[in-house]
């Protein structure tokens, strides 16, 4: 918590006002019983009315400074604790943006913008609490117990007795009940949960005929809920009583030695009346205090999740004096290239070497777990080799800076994303100043032209949150689009066909052949069809090239590829 | 796991309020969801809290005794302030032997201590009793939910995302729980003791009553007009926020792309001006709501000074005694309190209610058509398969699929092809009867899949789909699945049969592995066997299939192949097939295209027809080229 303090700095100043106004609100809010003491003990008393107006007029007056103190200290709280909010997303935000992948993975794509967005919501929600709220019953205690003590310090003994009670009252709930909302939402979560998976596997459930085993699991975990849920709250139960009775019996307690104490001329009767008052103004406040501690727990942990990610810098950095690449045609290589993800055992990939060049179509084929991702997303630098070098136009890419770098690759990703925006916006990512011919032309490489124009608004059409309101095998082409506009010297096809049917896929594959002559092209993919034209396939098992050549040289070298290839193509087609 | 990934979407509207929350200044003046028909809900609301009638009424009765107790109290003080002050008075006067009566203020305060004890035990009484009342109706309502949901058609899952259907079952549930536990009480309390209060108020004065009941309207008029204006800013707020949390939660999905493209900057740039915005309204909206308290505590304070101004002229004059002023203050102080309570709690019933009606509506939903009443059963299923003029669309008038005939003998392999999203799933729909064909018949051994038992229809099937559905336990309770008290050799025999015994024996646990929730701690071609090796103990008569691809690598596949071959064996099967070896092997090839059966026969038959499966069979597997390179 006290980590994300240091946001709250450049807010100091409206912080600091908070501060001394609500202190100021608070004053005014116990001078009125020592006020109306003044009215029973000499305008009453002496039967001055006069007196008694005069007094309540300043009365009034006093109420009025106390609203515009707490008028302006909403004022100031709203705007710091926004400010803050604001602040600290925006921090958030670039921060993550920085982040390699690794450090995405690390958290996860959901995780993170839960701490982006809710955490940071969560956050701020406090503080606004605790600057209106939690400032407020510290100074009325305080200003409360002053008044206390300099109206009667002999009576204020009354208080000594009663607040500490007060205190270990609050303790010993807090101390049983934490443990049992902890337990709450864990059972909350596990009920979430049971319901989830009769959600997602709702047609294996029906087909194996268990519903009814799948009502008694969520049975169980719905009823473990209830019987927490009512323990909770019978201990609650016990807290409000409590909290009053100890109030009151102070009130009692007040009255008798207040009363004794008037008796024998130490004290006036206002002054006791006022002392009431005072007594309830602090004892309210260590009631909302305790309030507060319900609060704290559950932003302390949104506060932790959000340090946790500030904690972490990325290591990927543009380095300080930046090569110019000495040619500009794509090439691409890899020296002896391996790569460990952090706390593996074993290698993603090992000892890669190969050589991309300018009008060549390379493929990397091989299973799940292979390395082919790893390898690919160390080209534009997502990712940086553990060992060895990768090189582009003859240069290793960590001595030139990303944005040079970045420009020079088309990258389709496996998971094609789209944005928020029309159809022509989502291209024009690519390359922000193309102009419409441009983007015509890459969407109909893409194979993407004849279902924009069925559309109605064609390239106006507006993409949803998610791209949802197209297909997979449209958006896969939207994102190869996105891609060729740039027109770039090395182009990466990361299984970026999957979702298109084989027709498309042929089709586009031809187009595609013509449109990438002058560039490096490097395709990953799952079926054998895709890749078998490539000038060079590179079979990968295990994170080690297990082949490098022709479809035609790799059936006779390669038994990886050959097992492959059988698993895919009946013997006819083969043969 | 993408799309369970968005089901994770932050939730936006009331969350879960702790116990003891429900009040401060958070809420005032944030706007609330209404309900469609706030009377039929709340009415029905009511009806899950009849069973608890008894004590629904001890809560009742406790709460008014707690309350009456608590607002006797200040007068009964007030009076021990008053015999001080009069003894004060005569001493003042000086008359002889003039003291101040302690035995009478001491019976008071024990009378005192008294109430406050009983008025405590009362409260706790009370909430005690609601804590099991409120728990145990939200724990029937919840029941009620699930097995609704267990009723209810594929089609209501299907149209929905899992997200909010979740939301329903759980948060808005979770939200009638807390107002039941909370806020029924608040609202009895708040409500007896306005009346209480208004009461005690009225046997001490009048004429200050009416003082301090002149500054209710003031109070009114100030929060409903803020609450009014701070409305726009909070809906600008959420709005701001929303677009926001859209923003963060594309451009974080989208990270790889937008780093490849270098558009960083553009996206901090669109982030600082929705941010910005949000600020602009999230500050105003605060303070809009900030100022509701200040100004009640000021119309509050201007009551005091009233009450503090006219009381003590009327005990100069002598109309009424100094201890109803502390009395009365008292009363003044619990007067406005709740009046606000009741402002917030009727905002917090709205919300309820509006919970309450989306988890009816879950309620109301049509169930699947109930079962024949004379169900037949297959004693010996063969698995003869016969569509019949079959008709079926998802929509109502949009047809899919028209008057299809198929014949399939026992132990014959259906395939079905066709690309991405043709709609391969919507057969087995049908088969399994998870939707209702709108005409025509559908026969298994010659009886109409209608006349059966939707349970035994879908026991005739076995089914392997390549969405692996696990779910959080062990292995070999995943593999029990398939049958009701599998014995462990059968389990073993079934992981071996399915060619993933080897595999599971690797694992640290073995056949007791836990898989996590996300099953991440297998791969997906294991979890493929797991499927297989459930369906293999199932033993089911006829079989549905969906092969693996890209997920899975080549040598798992293999596996898994091995695997599904051995299962299909001598039983009749349906699959969604990829592989071409499959494909050609098919007794039957269905050819999808866009959620419709577009052609229909053997592998010989097709390529003959020359039509879209020659096509797609031709682009794919390029048979010339292939044959030049081997």
């Amino acid at each position: 918590m006290l980590k994300l303090a240091k946001f709250l700095k450049p807010f100091q100043f409206p912080v600091m006002l908070v501060l001394v106004l609500v202190l100021l609100q608070s004053l005014s809010e116990l001078y009125l019983p020592t006020l109306m003491a003044d009215i029973v003990d000499k305008g009453v008393v002496t039967g001055d009315t006069h007196y008694i107006w005069k007094i309540g007029g300043f009365m009034l007056i006093v109420a009025a400074g106390g609203m515009i103190c707490s008028v302006s200290a909403s004022f100031f709280s709203a705007k710091a604790a926004s400010g803050f909010g604001k602040l600290l997303r925006t921090k958030i935000f670039s921060h993550v943006g920085d982040f390699s992948l690794q450090e995405f993975d690390q958290f996860g794509t959901a995780s993170l913008i839960t701490r982006t967005t809710n955490d940071i919501t969560q956050i701020q929600q406090v503080l606004i609490m605790m600057l209106r709220m939690m400032v407020m019953a510290p100074m009325m205690c305080i200003g409360g117990i002053i008044m206390a003590l300099s109206k009667d310090a002999k009576l204020s003994l009354v208080l000594a007795v009663a607040i500490p009670i007060l205190i270990i009252i609050i303790l010993i709930v807090q101390r049983n009940a934490i443990p049992l909302f902890k337990a709450m939402q864990v059972k909350l979560d596990n009920l979430n949960r049971v319901l989830r998976e009769n959600l997602t596997g709702i047609r294996v459930i029906r087909s194996f005929n268990r519903i009814e085993h799948e009502k008694k699991r969520f049975d169980e975990a719905s009823w473990d809920l209830t019987q927490t849920a009512i323990k909770v709250n019978k201990l609650m139960a016990v807290m409000m009583p409590t909290m009053m009775i100890i109030l009151n019996l102070t009130t009692v307690a007040i009255i008798w030695f207040g009363g004794i104490r008037i008796s024998n001329g130490h004290m006036e009767v206002g002054d006791m009346m006022a002392f009431i008052q005072y007594a309830m103004q602090i004892m309210f406040s260590f009631l909302m205090l305790s309030m507060m501690f319900v609060m704290i727990p559950r932003a302390s942990v949104s506060a932790g999740r959000i340090i946790e990610v500030l904690d972490i810098t990325a290591d990927i950095k543009n380095p300080t004096t930046p090569r110019p690449p000495v040619s500009s045609n794509g090439e691409v290589e890899f020296q002896n290239v391996s790569f460990s993800y952090p706390g593996a055992e074993m290698p993603a990939i090992s000892n890669i070497s190969f050589k991309m060049r300018q009008g060549e179509i390379t493929a990397i084929i091989g299973g799940t777990g292979s390395g082919k991702s790893t390898l690919i997303n160390l080209i534009p630098r997502f990712y940086d080799a553990g060992s060895g070098k990768v090189l582009v136009d003859g240069i290793d890419v960590r001595e030139m800076t990303q944005e040079l770098l970045r420009k020079k690759i088309g990258f389709v990703p496996q998971q094609a994303v789209l944005f928020t925006g029309t159809i022509s916006e989502n291209i024009l990512y690519g390359k922000e100043e193309a102009s419409d011919e441009e983007v015509r032309h890459a969407a109909e490489i893409a194979q993407a032209a004849e279902f924009i124009n069925e559309m109605p608004e064609g390239y106006n059409t507006l993409i949803a949150q998610g791209g949802t309101n197209v297909s997979g095998g449209q958006k896969q082409r939207l994102s190869i689009a996105r891609a060729l506009v740039r027109r770039p010297e090395i182009y990466i096809f990361d299984d970026s066909f999957s979702a298109l049917d084989f027709k498309t896929d042929a089709k586009l594959r031809a187009a595609l052949k013509e449109e990438t002559q002058q560039s490096t092209v490097l395709i990953v993919a799952q079926r054998v069809s895709t890749i078998i034209d490539a000038d060079q396939i590179i079979v990968l098992d295990n994170g080690e090239i297990a082949g490098i050549g022709k479809h035609k040289e790799l059936m006779e070298t390669s038994k990886v590829y050959r097992e492959i290839v059988m698993s895919q193509l009946s013997e006819e087609e083969i043969a | 796991m993408s799309k369970d990934s968005q089901n994770h979407r932050p939730q936006q509207g009331p969350g879960p309020r702790g116990p003891g929350g429900g009040f401060g200044p958070m809420g005032m003046g944030a706007p609330v969801q209404k309900a469609k028909d706030f009377k039929g809900t709340l009415k029905r609301l009511i009806t899950y809290l009849k069973p608890y009638k008894m004590q629904l009424i001890a809560v009742l009765i406790t709460a008014i005794i707690s309350t009456i107790f608590a607002i006797v109290s200040p007068k009964i003080m007030g009076k021990a302030t008053t015999k001080l002050f009069e003894g004060l008075m005569m001493k003042f006067r000086g008359v002889p032997g003039a003291k101040i009566d302690f035995e009478y203020i001491g019976h008071i305060i024990l009378l005192l201590i008294g109430l406050y004890i009983l008025s405590a035990v009362f409260a706790y009484i009370q909430q005690y009793i609601m804590a099991g009342v409120a728990q145990k109706t939200v724990y029937q309502l919840r029941k009620e939910v699930e097995e609704k949901l267990n009723r209810l058609p594929l089609k209501y899952f299907d149209a929905r995302t899992h997200g909010e259907i979740l939301s329903r079952a759980v948060n808005d549930v979770d939200n009638i729980s807390t107002t039941l536990q909370q806020s029924l009480t608040q609202l009895i309390t708040s409500v007896v003791t306005l009346i209480g209060v208004i009461v005690m108020m009225l046997s001490i004065s009048p004429l200050m009553t009416l003082i301090v009941v002149v500054t209710l309207p003031l109070s009114f008029i100030a929060t409903a007009n803020i609450a009014k204006r701070s409305q726009a800013y909070f809906k600008g707020q959420q709005k701001a926020l929303g677009q926001l949390n859209g923003h963060v939660e594309e451009m974080y999905t989208g990270h790889k792309v937008i780093k490849v493209f270098g558009r960083e900057e553009k996206s901090i740039e669109q982030f600082e001006e929705i941010n910005e915005r949000l600020y602009q309204a999230g500050w105003k909206a605060q303070f809009m709501s900030g100022l509701i308290m200040p100004f009640m505590s000021f119309i509050n304070n201007i009551g005091y000074v009233l009450v503090s101004v006219a009381g003590g002229i009327l005990v100069t004059k002598k109309a009424i005694e100094i201890g109803d002023i502390q009395a009365f203050i008292q009363y003044a102080r619990q007067f406005s309190q709740p009046i606000t309570q009741t402002a917030m709690i009727a905002n917090v019933i709205q919300s309820t209610v509006a919970s309450a009606e989306r988890v009816f509506e879950i309620l109301d939903e049509t169930e699947e058509i109930p079962e024949a009443a004379t169900a037949k059963k297959l004693a010996d299923p063969k698995g003869e398969v016969k569509f019949e003029d079959v008709s079926f669309g998802y929509k109502e008038n949009e047809s899919l699929i028209e008057d299809m005939n198929i014949e399939v003998r026992p132990g014959q392999k259906v395939a079905i092809v066709g690309p991405t999203g043709a709609g391969k799933t919507t057969l087995i729909n049908l088969l399994m009867r998870f939707y209702e064909i709108n005409s025509g018949k559908i026969l298994i051994d010659g009886i109409d899949t209608r006349d059966m038992k939707r349970e035994h229809l879908r026991g005739l099937f076995g089914m392997v789909l390549q969405d692996t559905w696990l779910f959080n336990s062990t292995i070999r309770d995943n593999i029990a699945y398939g049958r009701d008290g599998a014995t462990e050799e059968e389990i073993v025999a079934a992981a071996q049969a399915a060619n993933a015994d080897h595999f599971i024996r690797t694992l640290p646990d073995g056949y007791d592995t836990i898989l996590n929730e996300e099953a991440s701690n297998i791969s997906q071609g294991q979890k493929q066997l797991l499927t297989i090796a459930r369906a293999i103990l199932a033993d089911p008569a006829m079989l549905i299939l969906d092969e693996a691809t890209s997920s899975v690598d080549t040598r798992t596949e293999v596996q898994i192949q091995k695997a599904m071959d051995h299962l299909m064996k001598g039983r009749t099967s349906f699959i969604i097939a990829h592989r071409l070896s499959t494909i050609r092997d098919a007794d039957i090839i269905l050819v999808m295209n866009n959620g419709r059966v577009i052609e229909k026969g053997n592998h010989q038959e097709l390529l003959e027809k020359d039509g879209f499966y020659a096509d797609l069979y031709n682009s794919q597997f390029s048979g010339g080229r292939m044959k030049n390179a081997g």
